[in-house]
C-alpha cells in the first residue's frame, strides 16, 4: 500500500503543470439522483467544449472541465474537493446542498470561490459574510416566495383560507423553504401542511394519502431525483388536479413527468432559465461538440431542462471568468481573481444576446452585498401531448421584504458561529 | 525465512499469552506503530488524510465496535448507522452547550451516551435471536435516523437540520473545522484507534470476551456452565455501541464537520460497517482494520486507476465499484468466511513452515 501511494504521489507529481482554467465539475451520474445530476454535467461540460473548440477557450486560454463522481454522497464529495483543488480549480459546483454545507468553511479556508446555482445555503446571498459563496440568480426562499407570488396572482391577490401542501426532501435541501412558507402563510393568511419525504423519496403513499384527506388547494413540492417522478406518479394516482401541483426548479425536468406519461399533463413547476433548444447557441453546440464527435456523456440530453441548467452555469462561471480577466489584466486567472470577477459579474440582455442565449435567464448584477443575484423566476408547465415545458409567466420576482431579513438573520447566525467579521471592500 | 522461531522460548505465562507471541510479528508491529506514529504525520497533506487515512481509522474504530458484537457476540445488528448518528448528535449538543469542553471528554461521553442507547435497543437479544434481532436492530437504525430528523433539539433548530461541528481547539492546536492540519486530525483519530483497539484486543481475550463467544457458540451451553446471558449480551451491546459512537463522533467533528443524518448515517452505513467486519472477518481485530482499510481504500484506488490514470468515463468506474465489492462479498462468504483475516492466518501458517513444509 505504501509503495502505492508513493507510486501515485510520483504520477501526480511528474504529470506537467498546465496553463489551463480548470472548472471541476462535481458530477453525478450513478445513485438516486443521476436522472438530474447526467444531463446537468453534460451542459456543463459541453458548454466548455463549445468555448476550446469555437474560441480557444476564454481569453485565449484553453478550460479543462475537471469531472469526479460523487454519487450525491457528501463524503465522496470532500474526497473530489480534496483531490481536485490541488488543480487550480478556479470554482465548485457541487450540484448538491449537502455537499455544499460541507464545503463552505472549507472553500472559504482555501480561498476557492463555490457557485451555488439556485440551491445550497440561502443565506450565502449576503456576500459581506459569505465572502467566496455565491448563489446568484436566484436561491431557494426566492423560489418559495416567487412559487407563492404566481399563486397569488392565480388567486386575485389573496390566498386568504387557502390550504397549502409542501411536500420535501427530507434534508438540508427540502428542508429550506420551510421559513420562508412559514413567515409568507402568516401574511397572507394560507394554511400550510409539510410532509416530508425521506431519501430517496420512492415511498410517498402515506404523504399523498393525507394530501387526499386532507384536500389541499395547492401542492408545492421541493424534490430531486427519484422523488419527483414519483410524487408525480401519485398525484396522478390520486387524480390530484396537476395545474395546481407546483415544483420547485429541481422539480421541473423531463425526467420528472416522462415516467408519467399523459396524466402528468399541466404538472407545473418553477423554471430559473428558459427552456428548449431554439437558441443560437444550440447551433454552435450542434457545429462544434455534436459533430465533432465531443459531446459529454451519451449526446442525449441537448435541450432538456437540466441540460440547459448545466450550460447556463458553465456560461455563468465562463463569464465571470472573463471578467477576472480583464479586472485583473492576466488570462491565466488564480481562484482569488475568478472571485473577484464573479463578484463584479454583471448579466444583461446585451451579454446573453452576444453569447446567443437571448433572454435566456434574468437580467442580474452581483455585489460584495448581494450574492444572490435579481431572485427572479419563471412557472412552467408541462404539455403532456407535444413533450414540451412551456413558460407560462414572464420573470416573476421575489418578496424581498420577507426574504431579506431571513438572509440577515440567518447569516448573522452563521458569522456569529463561525466568528466571521462581515465585511465588503 | 520471514519467521525464525528457532530459539524463541517463552519462559513465563505472561509471554506465552501475548498478542504476538511470534518475534517477527511482534517487531512489525512496533514498526508499524512506530511509522503511524512518528513518519506518516510528516507527510500527510489534506487529500490522503480525507480521502483515505482519517475514515478509514475511524470506519476501523465502527468496525471493531460491530465485530465485538457480531464477530464475537453473535448478535447481527444493522444499526451501526443509527449508533453512529447518536455519536455525531451527542458530541454535537455537547459541543454547543458547553463550548469549554475538550474534545477528548466530548468524545468520550459521546460513547457513553451512545452504549446506553445500545443497551436499551440491547434488550430485545434477549428474546429474539438471528434474523429477528436484525430485523429490531433495522428498525433501532430508521427509528434513530427519524428522531433526529424529526425533534429539532437535536440540531439546535437550525434551518436545513444539517449540524456543524463549531472549530475546537486541543493544546493549542485547531482540531476541527476546515482551518485544522491534517496531521492534527490523523494523531487525535490514530490516538482513539490505538487505544481502543488495545481495549478491545483485551476485552476479546479474557472473561468477558469468552463469555461474549461462549453464548457466540451456544447460547444455551453457555448459560447452563454458569455465564448469564443478560449480562453477556447487554456488555456487548454497550462495548460495541461504544465504539461506534465514538466512530460516529469522530466521523462527525472530524471527518466532515458538518452532517445530514438521513444522507450520512442511512441504512447504508450500517451495511457498509457490516461489509467491513464480513470482508475483514467476523471475529478478529486485524480483520476488523484490514475489512475497512480495503473498503476505503478500494474506491480511492478504483477513481485513481479508472480515471485519472486510464480515463474512463466517471460513472463506469462509480458502478463498477458497485460490481467488484458485491462480487467481493459473494465471493468470501462463499470461499473464505473468515474473511481477509483468516487469509492472513493461512498465509502465516505457510510461511512460519517454509521453505519446509510437511
Amino acid at each position: 500500500m505504501k509503495l502505492g501511494t508513493l507510486t501515485i504521489a510520483a504520477i501526480m507529481a511528474a504529470s506537467p503543470v498546465m496553463a489551463d482554467l480548470v472548472f471541476p465539475s462535481l458530477s453525478y451520474r450513478t445513485g438516486p439522483y443521476a436522472a438530474g445530476g447526467i444531463p446537468f454535467a453534460d451542459g456543463y461540460a459541453d458548454y466548455f467544449t463549445l468555448l476550446n473548440q469555437r474560441d480557444g477557450g476564454i481569453g485565449g486560454v484553453m478550460t479543462r472541465v475537471l469531472e469526479c463522481e460523487t454519487g450525491y454522497n457528501t463524503e465522496k464529495g470532500v474526497e473530489c474537493y480534496e483531490s481536485t483543488k490541488g488543480e487550480g480549480s478556479l470554482v465548485y459546483q457541487p450540484l448538491s446542498t449537502g455537499i455544499t454545507y460541507q464545503l463552505i468553511p472549507k472553500t472559504a479556508a482555501d480561498g476557492i470561490p463555490m457557485h451555488t446555482m439556485g440551491y445550497g445555503r440561502t443565506s450565502a446571498a449576503n456576500g459581506a459574510i459569505f465572502n467566496n459563496i455565491f448563489n446568484y440568480p436566484a436561491n431557494y426562499w426566492d423560489g418559495a416566495s416567487i412559487a407563492v407570488n404566481y399563486l397569488l396572482s392565480e388567486n386575485g391577490g389573496s390566498l386568504e383560507g387557502k390550504k397549502i401542501a409542501l411536500i420535501y426532501h427530507n434534508s438540508a435541501y427540502g428542508k429550506e423553504p420551510i421559513r420562508t412558507l412559514e413567515e409568507l402563510s402568516a401574511i397572507h393568511g394560507f394554511e400550510l401542511t409539510q410532509l416530508a419525504v425521506d431519501h430517496p423519496g420512492q415511498e410517498q403513499k402515506s404523504q399523498w394519502l393525507q394530501i387526499r384527506r386532507e384536500r389541499p388547494d395547492y401542492v408545492v413540492m421541493w424534490g430531486w431525483g427519484v422523488m419527483n417522478q414519483v410524487a408525480v406518479q401519485e398525484a396522478a394516482n390520486i387524480r390530484f388536479p396537476m395545474e395546481n401541483f407546483i415544483g420547485n426548479w429541481w422539480a421541473g425536468s423531463e425526467n420528472d413527468v416522462l415516467p408519467v406519461g399523459e396524466a402528468a399533463n399541466g404538472y407545473k413547476a418553477l423554471a430559473m432559465h428558459n427552456v428548449g433548444d431554439d437558441f443560437p447557441v444550440f447551433a454552435d453546440i450542434q457545429t462544434h461538440v455534436v459533430d465533432a464527435g465531443m459531446a459529454a456523456g451519451n449526446g442525449d440530453q441537448i435541450g432538456t431542462v437540466l441540460y440547459n441548467r448545466g450550460l447556463y452555469a458553465a456560461m455563468l462561471a465562463a463569464e465571470a471568468a472573463k471578467k477576472a480577466q480583464e479586472i485583473h489584466g492576466v488570462a491565466d486567472i488564480t481562484p482569488q481573481m475568478m472571485r473577484d470577477g464573479m463578484e463584479a459579474l454583471v448579466v444583461d440582455e446585451a451579454l446573453m444576446e452576444s453569447l446567443g442565449m437571448p433572454n435566456f435567464g434574468p437580467e442580474f448584477t452581483v455585489s460584495c452585498e448581494n450574492h444572490g443575484g435579481s431572485g427572479q423566476g419563471k412557472v412552467q408547465q408541462w404539455n403532456a401531448s407535444t413533450g414540451e415545458w412551456e413558460i407560462l409567466t414572464d420573470w416573476i420576482s421575489s418578496d424581498r421584504a420577507v426574504i431579506d431579513p431571513l438572509i440577515a438573520e440567518d447569516s448573522a447566525a452563521y458569522a456569529a458561529e463561525n466568528n466571521v467579521e462581515p465585511s465588503c471592500g | 525465512m520471514l519467521y525464525r522461531e528457532a530459539g524463541d522460548f517463552k519462559t513465563s505465562y505472561a509471554e506465552d499469552n501475548q498478542t504476538f507471541p511470534i518475534k517477527f510479528d511482534r517487531v512489525g508491529y512496533y514498526v508499524v506503530l512506530a511509522v503511524a506514529v512518528l513518519v506518516v504525520p510528516f507527510f500527510i497533506n489534506d487529500y490522503w488524510a480525507s480521502a483515505f487515512l482519517i475514515p478509514f481509522l475511524i470506519y476501523a474504530i465502527a468496525a471493531i465496535g460491530l465485530n465485538i458484537l457480531t464477530g464475537y457476540c453473535g448478535q447481527v445488528s444493522l444499526g451501526t448507522g443509527g449508533f453512529m448518528a447518536v455519536g455525531a448528535y451527542a458530541s454535537y449538543k455537547l459541543m454547543t452547550a458547553f463550548p469549554w469542553m475538550d474534545m477528548v471528554t466530548v468524545t468520550l461521553l459521546s460513547g457513553l451516551v451512545t452504549a446506553a442507547v445500545g443497551v436499551v435497543f440491547g434488550l430485545p437479544s434477549l428474546r429474539i435471536k438471528g434474523f429477528y434481532l436484525a430485523v429490531a436492530t433495522l428498525a433501532a437504525q430508521f427509528f434513530l435516523v427519524w428522531l433526529f430528523n424529526k425533534v429539532g433539539w437535536f440540531y439546535n433548530y437550525s434551518a436545513s437540520g444539517q449540524i456543524n461541528a463549531p472549530e475546537r481547539e486541543f493544546f493549542g492546536l485547531i482540531l476541527t473545522g476546515p482551518n485544522a492540519a491534517a496531521a492534527t486530525q490523523y494523531l487525535f483519530c490514530l490516538a482513539f484507534v490505538l487505544v481502543l483497539a488495545w481495549v478491545a484486543r483485551n476485552l476479546t481475550r479474557g472473561t468477558v470476551g469468552r463469555k461474549w463467544m461462549a453464548i457466540r457458540d451456544m447460547d444455551i451451553a453457555a448459560e447452563i456452565i454458569g455465564v448469564n446471558p443478560l449480562r453477556a449480551k447487554l456488555s456487548a451491546f454497550a462495548v460495541s455501541s461504544f465504539f461506534v459512537g465514538i466512530s460516529g463522533a469522530l466521523f462527525f467533528t472530524i471527518y466532515l464537520g458538518a452532517v445530514e443524518v438521513g444522507e450520512a448515517f442511512g441504512i447504508q452505513k450500517s451495511f457498509l460497517v457490516l461489509f467491513m467486519i464480513i470482508i475483514g472477518g467476523l471475529g478478529s481485530i486485524f480483520g476488523s482494520f484490514a475489512g475497512a482499510a480495503f473498503l476505503v481504500l478500494l474506491p480511492v484506488v478504483l477513481k485513481l486507476v479508472g480515471v485519472d490514470l486510464l480515463g474512463w468515463p466517471t460513472d463506469i468506474v462509480a458502478h463498477l465499484q458497485l460490481v467488484i465489492v458485491g462480487g467481493l462479498i459473494v465471493f468470501f462468504l462463499i470461499v473464505e468466511p473468515h474473511g481477509l483475516a483468516q487469509l492472513w492466518r493461512v498465509t502465516k501458517e505457510k510461511l512460519r513452515l517454509w521453505p519446509f513444509p510437511h
